[in-house]
This record gives C-alpha cells, sequence and structure tokens, in this order.
C-alpha cells in the first residue's frame, strides 16, 4: 500500500473512496469470501479436528459417486441438445425472412424469463403421464394406459432442452449479427464454396459464441434442481442429494457435497470469463456491413420454413398457454379428461382473499425488492471500483489486477448453484461465528432477502457496468471544467445516463428473486415463506388449479416487469 | 508577466514518456497553439492545463499562482473537446447553462447569458433542441457556446475541428478566431493541422515525440525551423544532406551536397556556422526551387532529369534527380516540362538555411 500511495502522491486519498472500498470489503467479506470458506472448512473438519474423512466417506459411496456422474451427464447431454435445437434455428431465424418469422423470434426467449419452478409444473400439466398431451394420444388412440410416463433422463433432458436452447439461440444469434458479411463475400470472390464459407469463415468466428452458449448452458444444468425433484425420478443429481442430504440431517456430507458441485462450476465460471473476453475481441475486431437477412423464395422451402415457425412458437407458448388454462379449473374436476372439465375464477379469487396466500405475496414482492435495491445501492460502489473511467479518475491506485479480482468475486454468487449459496449461508450463520458474533441469521426473516441478494446482484453489477462503460468519459471531463463538483457530475451526468440500464438490471434481479425456489427451499421458515414454497405445496397437496393459477400471477409480474425494463434499455440506447 | 505559464511539465503514462520537460508561456490575449503529428503529448499537455491530467513533475503557473493540483472545476478554464463531449440527456440550453448551474447563478443570468452565447455561436433559438437533432457544426458551435458561457478565464481547444468536413472547417475556422478576438478571450488550440494552425494561431509551440522543439509565431517557424523534425512537419521541405567546405567565408558559407556533389553558397552568421567535416542539414521549401530549360552555370544551379509531375491544381510538384540528389520544386504552370528531360534548378541563397546538427 506504501508503494501504491508513493506512486500518487499527488492524489489526495479522500473519505468517499476510502468508504467505498470498505462498503463492497465488508459486504464481499461477509457474503462471499466468508460463507464459501466456512463450506470448505466444515467440509474438512470432524468434530473440531482437520481431516479428509468426510471427502473419503463421501467419495465411497457409491450413491454420491452416481450423482456427480449423473450431474456431469445430464448438463453434457443438454449442452449437446441445446446445441443441437438452437443453432439450427439461430441459422435460420437470424439469417432468412419468412412469413411468420416474427411469431418465432418474440417467444425465443421466453424459456429464459420463466422461473424453474413454474416452468416444471407447466410441463407436468402439458406433458405429465396424467398432462394433457398424454391424455390426448390416450382418447385419440383409445389406450388403457398413459402412453408414456415423465420420469428420469428423456423427461429431464426434454426439459433442459425447452428451457435453456434460448442459450445458444441468442448467443449464436448475436454472433451471426456480429459477422462482417463482406467476409463471407471475400471468401466467394476467392474462389470458397458455400460449405467452405461456412467451415472456415463463418464458423471460426462464432466458436468463443459457442462455447460461451455451451459453458452457461453447463452452469445452470449443474446446478438445475426443480426439474430433479419433481420428475427426476430415479435420476440423482448432485444438487438434490445435497437437498436430501440436509433433510436427513447430515450437514457434513451435504457440506462435502456442496464443495464438490461449487468447485465443478466456478471451474466453469473461470473458463466462461476468458471466452467472453475474446467474444468482446470479435466484435471490437469487426467493423463492418451486417448481412441482412435473405427472403427465402423457393415457394416449398418457405412453406417448410413458415411451418417451422408456427410449430417452435406454439411449443414454446404451449406450457404457458397450459398454465393459463389450468389455472381456471375447478379443483377436482380434471381427472381423466384431456382438458379440465369445468372452469372457474375461485382459484384466483382464493388467491387474493385467503390471508395465507396474500401473506405469501407480500413476502416474496418485500424480500425481493429488498434484494433487488440493496443490489442496485451496492452495485454503484462496486462499479465504480470495477470501472476505470479516465486516466484522472482518484482511484486509479486500484491496479487492473485488484479490479479483476473485484469482479470475479462479485460474479461467484452468480456461478454457483443456489443450492451451494443456500448451503453456504446456512453453514456461514446458522451459529455464532467469528464474524456474525452471536447474531444467527439462520430461521429469521431476514435470511432469504439475504440469499437473494447474494444470489442475483450480480446481474445488476453487470447491468450497471454495461452501462457505466458505454458512457463516454469526456462528459465528466467536460461537466469537470464547466466547474461541477465530484458530487454535481455524478448526480447531474453519469446518474441521469446509467439509471435506465441500473434500474433494467434490478428489475430482472427482482423477478428471479420473486420466483427463487431452489435455494429458498433450503433456508425458508414460516415467516418469510415465498411464493414459490406456496406452489410446491399446492402441488403436494393436489390443489393443481391453486398451484397454476399463482404461476400465472408471477408470470404476469415478471411480463409486466421485462417489459419496463425492456423499454428501459431501448430508451437507454 | 505571462499570464500562463508551464515550467518543465513532464508526464509518463506505464512506461511511455508522453510529455518530456516541457515549458511554455502564454501572454494574455494570445491565441496560442499547440502543434505536433498524432502521439506527440500535445493533447495531455492541453489536460494537464486543464487539470484533467496531473503532471509527473514541473508547475503550472496561471496569473501568478501556482495551479498545478488543482481540480479543474476550480480553474475556470472553458475547453472545448474533440468529440464535442455533449450531455446527450440534456437540451441545448441546459448544455450551455451547465456551468452557469454548477455557479448557482439566478434564473435571468442564466437565461441571459444562454441567449447570449449562443447568439455568438449564431444559433440563437436552438435552445429547446436536443443535442442529437443537430448536425455536426451546430453541435459544435453548442460545444463552443457552452464553454464560453462561464466567461472562462482561459479558452482551451482539443481539435475541436477535427471532425467536421473540410469547407465547413475553413468557415467555423474563421469565426472561431473572430469570436475568440472579439470577446478578449486567451485561448490554447491543440491541432495536428499545420494549415489551421497558421491561420488562427498568433503563437505556436510545435512538440515532436513529447518534446517541445520550437515556439514562435507561425511565419518564424516555416521559415526558421529550429530543428529537423519541425522542418520536416511543417510542410514539404527539401532536406540535403551536405559537408562545409574549408573555402567557405565567414559571410558566404560553401557546402558540398553528399548526394549528387553540388557545390552550394548562401550566407549565413558565423556563430552557426557548421563544423567543417560533419554532415549537416540544408533545407529549402520546394515553392523556393525555381525550374527552367535554359541551362544556366549561375551559383546554385544544379542541372537534372525531371522524374515526375503530380499535377495539383492551382499548383503542380515536380521531382527532380539531379546527379542522384531528389529534389520537389512547386510551380505554378509546368508548362514546358516533361518528364525525362533535363532542366536546371536553382536554389536561391535567401531561401537556403542551414539546419543545427543534432
Amino acid at each position: 500500500m506504501a508503494k501504491l500511495a508513493s506512486k500518487s502522491s499527488r492524489h489526495r486519498f479522500d473519505t468517499s473512496s476510502l468508504l467505498l472500498i470498505l462498503i463492497t470489503a465488508v459486504v464481499l467479506l461477509y457474503g462471499v469470501i466468508y460463507p464459501n470458506l466456512s463450506v470448505v472448512t466444515s467440509s474438512l473438519q470432524q468434530s473440531g479436528v482437520w481431516t479428509l474423512a468426510n471427502y473419503r466417506g463421501v467419495l465411497s459411496q457409491r450413491i454420491v459417486l452416481e450423482s456427480i456422474l449423473t450431474s456431469l451427464g445430464v448438463s453434457l447431454a443438454t449442452v449437446f441438445l441445446c446445441a443441437l435445437v438452437g443453432v439450427p434455428l439461430a441459422f435460420l431465424f437470424e439469417r432468412y425472412t419468412f412469413p411468420a418469422r416474427r411469431a418465432f423470434a418474440a417467444l425465443a426467449a421466453l424459456p429464459l424469463v420463466l422461473p424453474p419452478l413454474v416452468g416444471t409444473v407447466a410441463f407436468i400439466f402439458l406433458c405429465g403421464e396424467s398432462g394433457i398431451l398424454a391424455r390426448l394420444i390416450q382418447h385419440l388412440f383409445r389406450l388403457q394406459n398413459s402412453p408414456w410416463s415423465l420420469r428420469g433422463w428423456p423427461a429431464l433432458l426434454l426439459f433442459h432442452t425447452y428451457t435453456m436452447y434460448p442459450f445458444f439461440y441468442v448467443f449464436v444469434g448475436a454472433g451471426l449479427r456480429r459477422v462482417d458479411a463482406s467476409l463471407a463475400e471475400a471468401a466467394r470472390s476467392l474462389g470458397a464454396s458455400g460449405s467452405i464459407v461456412l467451415r472456415r469463415v463463418l464458423l471460426p468466428q462464432l466458436t468463443p459464441s459457442l462455447i460461451a452458449a455451451a459453458l452457461l448452458t453447463f452452469m445452470i444444468s449443474m446446478a438445475s434442481f426443480s426439474a430433479p425433484l419433481l420428475f427426476g425420478g430415479n435420476v440423482r443429481v448432485l444438487t438434490l442429494e445435497i437437498f436430501t442430504a440436509r433433510q436427513r440431517g447430515d450437514a457434513a456430507m451435504a457440506v462435502t457435497e456442496t464443495v464438490i458441485l461449487a468447485i465443478i462450476s466456478l471451474a466453469t465460471l473461470v473458463v466462461f470469463q476468458r471466452y467472453e473476453g475474446t467474444r468482446r475481441f470479435v466484435a471490437a475486431a469487426l467493423k463492418g456491413s451486417t448481412r441482412r437477412r435473405q427472403p427465402i423464395t423457393s415457394g416449398r422451402l418457405r412453406t417448410v420454413a413458415t411451418l417451422l415457425a408456427i410449430l417452435f412458437s406454439i411449443v414454446l407458448a404451449l406450457p404457458v398457454v397450459t398454465l393459463v388454462l389450468v389455472s381456471f379449473a375447478r379443483e377436482g374436476s380434471w381427472t381423466t379428461e384431456t382438458l379440465p372439465a369445468a372452469y372457474t375464477t375461485a382459484n384466483y379469487l382464493r388467491l387474493f382473499s385467503e390471508p395465507q396466500s396474500s401473506e405469501v405475496f407480500i413476502n416474496s414482492l418485500l424480500m425481493s425488492a429488498i434484494a433487488a435495491v440493496a443490489a442496485l445501492l451496492w452495485s454503484f460502489c462496486v462499479v465504480t471500483l470495477v470501472v476505470r473511467r479516465s486516466r484522472s479518475d482518484k482511484l486509479k491506485f486500484i491496479s487492473q489486477g485488484w479490479r479483476r479480482l473485484l469482479s470475479l468475486l462479485v460474479l461467484v454468487p452468480w456461478a454457483l448453484p443456489g443450492t451451494v449459496v443456500a448451503v453456504s449461508v446456512a453453514e456461514a450463520y446458522g451459529k455464532p461465528g467469528l464474524l456474525s458474533g452471536s447474531f444467527v441469521l439462520v430461521g429469521t426473516f431476514w435470511i432469504l432477502p439475504v440469499v437473494y441478494f447474494l444470489r442475483f446482484m450480480p446481474l445488476v453489477v453487470r447491468a450497471l457496468q454495461a452501462s457505466m462503460e458505454q458512457l463516454d468519459p469526456t462528459l465528466e471531463e467536460a461537466a469537470g471544467s464547466l466547474g461541477a463538483r465530484a458530487w454535481q457530475r455524478f448526480f447531474r451526468v453519469t446518474l441521469p445516463l446509467v439509471w435506465p440500464g441500473a434500474v433494467a438490471g434490478t428489475l430482472l434481479a427482482f423477478v428471479i428473486a420473486l420466483g427463487e425456489y431452489v435455494a429458498s427451499v433450503i433456508v425458508f421458515v414460516p415467516a418469510n415463506r415465498p411464493i414459490s414454497i406456496a406452489i410446491a405445496s399446492e402441488l403436494r397437496d393436489f390443489n393443481l388449479g391453486a398451484a397454476a393459477a399463482y404461476g400465472v400471477v408471477l408470470i404476469g409480474i415478471i411480463a409486466i416487469s421485462m417489459t419496463v425494463a425492456g423499454k428501459l434499455e431501448r430508451w437507454r440506447s | 508577466m505571462p499570464l500562463l505559464s508551464l515550467q518543465n511539465i513532464s508526464k509518463s503514462f506505464g512506461t511511455t514518456r508522453a510529455v518530456n520537460d516541457v515549458s511554455l508561456d502564454v501572454s494574455k490575449g494570445e491565441f496560442f497553439g499547440l502543434l505536433g503529428p498524432s502521439g506527440c503529448g500535445k493533447t495531455t499537455t492541453l489536460r494537464m492545463i486543464a487539470g484533467l491530467e496531473q503532471p509527473d513533475t514541473g508547475s503550472i503557473k496561471f496569473d501568478g499562482k501556482d495551479i498545478t493540483t488543482l481540480p479543474p472545476e476550480r480553474r475556470g478554464f472553458g475547453m472545448v473537446f474533440q468529440n464535442y463531449a455533449l450531455f446527450p440527456h440534456l437540451n441545448v440550453f441546459e448544455n450551455v447553462a451547465f456551468g452557469l448551474r454548477a455557479r448557482r447563478k439566478s434564473k435571468a443570468e442564466m437565461d441571459e447569458r444562454v441567449a447570449g452565447a449562443l447568439e455568438l455561436v449564431q444559433l440563437p433559438g436552438y435552445g429547446k433542441r436536443r443535442v442529437d437533432e443537430l448536425s455536426g457544426g451546430q453541435q459544435q458551435r453548442v460545444a463552443i457556446a457552452r464553454a464560453i458561457a462561464i466567461e472562462p478565464v482561459l479558452l482551451l481547444f482539443d481539435e475541436p475541428l477535427s471532425n467536421l468536413d473540410v469547407s465547413l472547417r475553413e468557415e467555423t475556422r474563421g469565426e472561431l478566431r473572430e469570436l475568440v478576438t472579439r470577446l478578449g478571450l486567451t485561448a490554447v488550440y491543440v491541432t495536428h493541422d499545420q494549415e489551421e494552425a497558421f491561420a488562427l494561431c498568433d503563437r505556436i509551440s510545435v512538440l515532436v515525440g513529447g518534446t517541445l522543439m520550437q515556439s514562435g509565431q507561425p511565419r518564424e517557424l516555416y521559415e526558421q525551423p529550429a530543428d529537423i523534425s519541425v522542418a520536416r512537419f511543417l510542410g514539404r521541405n527539401n532536406l540535403i544532406r551536405s559537408m562545409r567546405l574549408s573555402s567557405s567565408k565567414s559571410s558566404e558559407a560553401e557546402f558540398k551536397t553528399l548526394e549528387g556533389d553540388h557545390t552550394l553558397k548562401f550566407p549565413v552568421n558565423h556563430d552557426e556556422l557548421a563544423p567543417l567535416n560533419k554532415p549537416v542539414f540544408l533545407s529549402i521549401r520546394p515553392e523556393h526551387v525555381s525550374l527552367s530549360l535554359q541551362n544556366g552555370r549561375n551559383n546554385n544551379t544544379l542541372t537534372g532529369r525531371i522524374q515526375e509531375i503530380v499535377y495539383g491544381g492551382a499548383t503542380s510538384t515536380v521531382r527532380i534527380d539531379a546527379n542522384g540528389l531528389l529534389l520537389e520544386a512547386l510551380v505554378l504552370q509546368p508548362n514546358g516540362l516533361r518528364v525525362g528531360e533535363e532542366c536546371s534548378a536553382v536554389l536561391a541563397p535567401e531561401h537556403l538555411r542551414l539546419l543545427p546538427s543534432e
């Protein structure tokens, strides 16, 4: 530090910079470093003695080894299937125009904003063994039993592909838009055929997008919990193992498995970060015209493409449509029929009239709002430290290495599966400890806002960081030369220009927290029961209509928030 | 006493020395230019004057007071940025009023001064417009209005015309100079465009590679470059490597060119006489090389073959190979000259210069 200070001897070390550093350090220490260290240390201890016994114990159990391999297997298969679906769709919809193209393009990212639990529930209603599709086939062909059961590997992979293919679709689509059209033209003029252009010009440029999409899909799939829980059947994945170990009261096993899962996820994050860097490099290196979408002229191909677009739009919309339909079904009216027989608004009326259900809504809204606003405020501290505004920055004594470490630490909770975050917070603050003193967080209302904050603040930080990096640094310099003090520059120039991006990120964090299930199910208490827990318990009690109604209201709130966020994004650019 | 004074300013970024021991003075009411090729440290120097960068060593004085570490917002200098740096979320009025709000001026005074500034840059009534609706030239005027609205004690320009197209650039140049003179302002103007600097500035400092090579009036710099890098940077120049002959007298020096083995004679001051056996550079501007088809045997007349004639509209450039010495001459009409033919080139003694050796 002395070395750093002497280098910038002409800079005064002011209190506001010190405060920023202090706040950031404390949140990272309490929220990221300490909980994760606690998990690691507990996994390496048995009744207070340092030992590897936990790992030996865990890894010697067939079922644990199996669950690790299953998690990896499911995730790899998911990546493969998502690429298989997402890449051709990106090519088709990004490079050609035809009727009904827009319908699909509008719905394409829908699975990304569907809360995993709600998506799972909708899938059960649609594709389950007593779901609409199965009943339809059964009635059409007059079968005795349901034609299939939604269980195990096929069910899991089908659901994962439905929810995660958008990563490939969106990343490759964006990659295609960035590819300079003149490169393909240059290759053509040099005598390359269409397939050579694809193989030697287009695909190499898409590689960073493909790898980023693959890594992201892999990470999300490793963290998947709702689907394996509700229709995984005998497929035992790691997240589920951790949950059941905790339910059994086997804390040592839960903690040890958590560390293993965390290591896999963080390793993926590190690789992902490197590829994200190259992706930006590619974008910066290429400045040219984008290829315009070509109309498909051949009549037959045009028909096929149009039918595909319509088919995929229906596939994308069906789970949500099903959910809406079931939410209006009278409880008990849907037994063996293809569609529910009787409809009512009672499910919704119950939702808004019963104090128990309105309390659930208030809990979720309140906790998500607390987490999102805290994330917004905190993100300004972090981004001020991470983004180097100009060479005359007061904080320029923070080296590039520290800034990178800071960004990585912020991203850690985002890369860790919700199960891991919940277990680590529970482990660190479940009993009086070194940093928390006699305060025990577990069992209080505040545990969930804290977990939501940790899980989703990276989204807000990234959004604000992107806005901040786009901001022309000479604007602040101009304000300075016109006589504006630091606080005037912030409130009159910086804030008015970055708030749309920051608020869009905050809304995203808010809606994701609203449907959060994975971590909530591990640490919730009666005082803070969130919507997702209510949905799961309605489902367990076979109150399908009520479960669906919760889901529909949740989707409604998400849709409104995302529309506002989208407007803000557009407004910003 | 100079209004602004830079004393031995140096600034490094990492291992690169951006500005190296620069000292210069700017007097009140002067339009002062910082001229140099890109990456020469001129913008860094301007940013240090503005307070946007801190020099590593040296000091900056304004009106006798040391302002080296004073933050930009307390200097009261107006600055016009290369990309204008207009606030995209504020309209024209609010952009121009920005510095007045920071100074907590009354509404009446603000209205009056913004209107006055917009009047001066010939954009009256544009206050309600959004800045992204304006053309490049108009945005540039708003940037100037914003800088003069605060009634700056010093006006700084960072290549303000480089984003305009050629015809607009020349027009704006004239208006800018007129405006600064009318308001009695002192200005420091950064540019890499020699023609622009010559047209605008009373005095210019030429920076090359972070070092200040020469300061002076435009004519002085052009006709008496202090150094080979200045001679190269300011306009085209024939640089002739030569050696002084022992036969030279103190009033008229005699040089032998290393290429072509020609003898050149011209008067030099005794104290700048070059050492006898060390190569030096002589320089002469292409416009001072006159060509004729007759063979002359006068002093400083070289015979050469025409290599290339580049037609350039009002003037043309003729390249001549005089026995291995390559020369450029600027002629109004290349009448009668033909590539491949012989001609004689006269290097007028009064325009030949001896450049100080490096």
